[in-house]
């Protein structure tokens, strides 16, 4: 689905990544860690085209990133969930609104699919917040607000860029559980976070590849996990 | 632009309004629109005149006869014979020493003795549909008449029907203009929209917006802005022009100033070329912009 050849970005003259590669399989669940200001985020950025590689290969969905037409990038993010370190809402807008803004921006009739919207924010235990405005939720509902925008669209990809970073290490477990059931439903699942206690509860309960960065490239993890 | 009369509630939310740049069209497409009004009236008012120098000038002319006291009945008898076998010639006749002394009145005063004076005869020449050929006229009026000259108007009213020509010119040329002005203004106005809206547009660029979706949202805004504004404005400027002094002779072009009959509809087009000029000006600008986020 998103598969990574050799892949380098450069920043300000400078080597950011590089040889990065990695094959997202339908399915899978990967962790990418490493410390603060590896690259992570970028790395992300690069699998849901808001960067574009300088080097090597990114392909989104079998095409080449290079060869896609802006509209062509926007229908491709569609199928990509994304949950941002920021959240990324936009505050004039009710919390129930901000989730629904993939359907609202694909011109589908969020009014037809209410329900389905309804079940989700349930889902994510926000229905008491879901007229709110995102300034008034806590860091925790935020990130679940985020989960839930980024799977309002069913994609095949969740993205997640560190998610339990600004929350407890309770809703830390329960927003894991939220990622662990859609990748049980099928979802392809990578989440970039450097907190390795997350990473060993996830390893209890599924299968997960953790992946490092490290001196720029991407290794493979595990062992010491 | 079907989609952008018929909108979107959805899409509307997603953008917020921006409180000066809707403003600023407002009253940017509002004053244009006033303005407008005016340069169309002017353009039509020298129009009217242009057409109404030319066509009242162009079927009358004069016939003066300068001759010795003693011949200028005789003289004047033989030019009004050639005139009267002239074809394209409707009819003619002799201007009477009142008509003249009144024609002489704005120089002399009231009072002038006219018939003291050694002035020529005037005889006014009305021609029918098809005119006469000046030239040949000319050419019978020196064999039987050697002191009466055609004078046909074409040598001064030339250069009046091309000013009014050209006042019409500079009416369009001054739409044209304030039509250019309310794009470049609303261009800057949908460019600072845009910024104030960076956020709004990275994240809905982020969720799978297309660049359409989002310039739409933002063209939309402005050309319902536009044409709101462009509405009040024509229809102020219409009633401006409305109040003007009625046209009269003694007011001259000025009191002609305005629209008449199926012309007060003109106007009316202003709001949508404004609406359109901002549909046009913001799709552009929209449109540059995100060009420039990922």
């Amino acid at each position: 689905m998103i598969e990574l050849e050799n892949a380098a970005y450069n920043y300000g003259g400078g080597e950011l990544l590089n040889d990065m590669s990695l094959r997202l399989q339908p399915g899978s669940f990967h962790f990418l860690t490493g410390p603060s200001g590896a690259g992570k985020s970028t790395f992300l950025k690069l699998c849901y085209m808001e960067l574009v590689a300088s080097g090597g290969a990114v392909q989104v969905f079998g095409t080449d990133v290079r060869d896609l037409e802006r509209d062509q990038i926007a229908m491709a993010r569609r199928r990509i969930g994304v949950v941002h370190q920021d959240c990324k809402f936009l505050d004039h807008l009710s919390v129930a609104e901000n989730i629904a803004l993939p359907l609202t921006v694909s011109g589908r009739d969020v009014q037809a699919e209410q329900q389905n919207l309804n079940e989700l924010i349930s889902w994510v235990g926000l229905t008491s917040q879901q007229n709110q405005r995102p300034p008034e939720l806590s860091g925790g509902e935020r990130q679940r607000a985020a989960l839930a925008r980024a799977i309002i669209m069913d994609p095949d990809v969740i993205l997640a860029d560190e998610p339990t970073g600004n929350v407890d290490w309770e809703m830390s477990q329960r927003l894991l559980s939220l990622l662990i059931e859609l990748n049980r439903m099928g979802k392809s699942v990578l989440i970039a976070t450097h907190d390795l206690n997350l990473i060993r509860m996830a390893k209890s309960q599924i299968s997960a590849r953790v992946l490092r960065i490290k001196d720029k490239r991407l290794q493979l993890a595990g062992a010491d996990l | 632009m079907f989609e952008v009369v018929r909108g979107d509630p959805q899409a509307d939310r997603v953008v917020p309004p921006s409180g000066f740049t809707s403003w600023l069209t407002v009253f940017t497409s509002g004053a244009m629109a006033f303005l407008a009004v005016f340069a169309l009236a002017l353009s039509f008012a020298t129009g009217r005149l242009a057409d109404r120098w030319a066509s009242e000038l162009a079927q009358s002319s004069t016939v003066r006869i300068s001759a010795p006291l003693e011949e200028l009945d005789l003289q004047t008898r033989a030019a009004q014979e050639v005139l009267r076998t002239t074809p394209g010639v409707a009819r003619s006749r002799i201007l009477s020493e009142e008509e003249q002394r009144l024609l002489l009145e704005p120089w002399f005063g009231p009072d002038l003795p006219v018939e003291e004076l050694p002035i020529p005869r005037l005889i006014e020449v009305v021609e029918d549909a098809d005119g006469y050929d000046a030239e040949g006229l000319r050419l019978r009026l020196a064999a039987e008449a050697p002191g009466a000259f055609l004078d046909d108007h074409t040598r001064w009213r030339r250069p009046l029907i091309n000013a009014a020509e050209r006042l019409r010119l500079l009416g369009w040329l001054a739409i044209g203009l304030i039509g250019a002005s309310v794009a470049a203004m609303i261009t800057l106005a949908a460019r600072a929209a845009l910024a104030a809206n960076a956020q709004v547009i990275r994240v809905t660029r982020l969720v799978g917006a297309t660049d359409t979706y989002i310039a739409r949202a933002f063209v939309r805004r402005f050309t319902v802005r536009a044409f709101g504004g462009g509405l009040v404005g024509a229809v102020l400027g219409m009633i401006a022009v409305a109040l003007l002094p009625s046209a009269s002779e003694a007011g001259g072009f000025l009191t002609g100033l305005g629209f008449v009959g199926w012309q007060w509809l003109w106007p009316l087009v202003i709001p949508l070329l404004v609406a359109t000029v901002a549909f046009w000006a913001t799709r552009g600008a929209a449109l540059r912009v995100l060009k420039e986020v990922t």
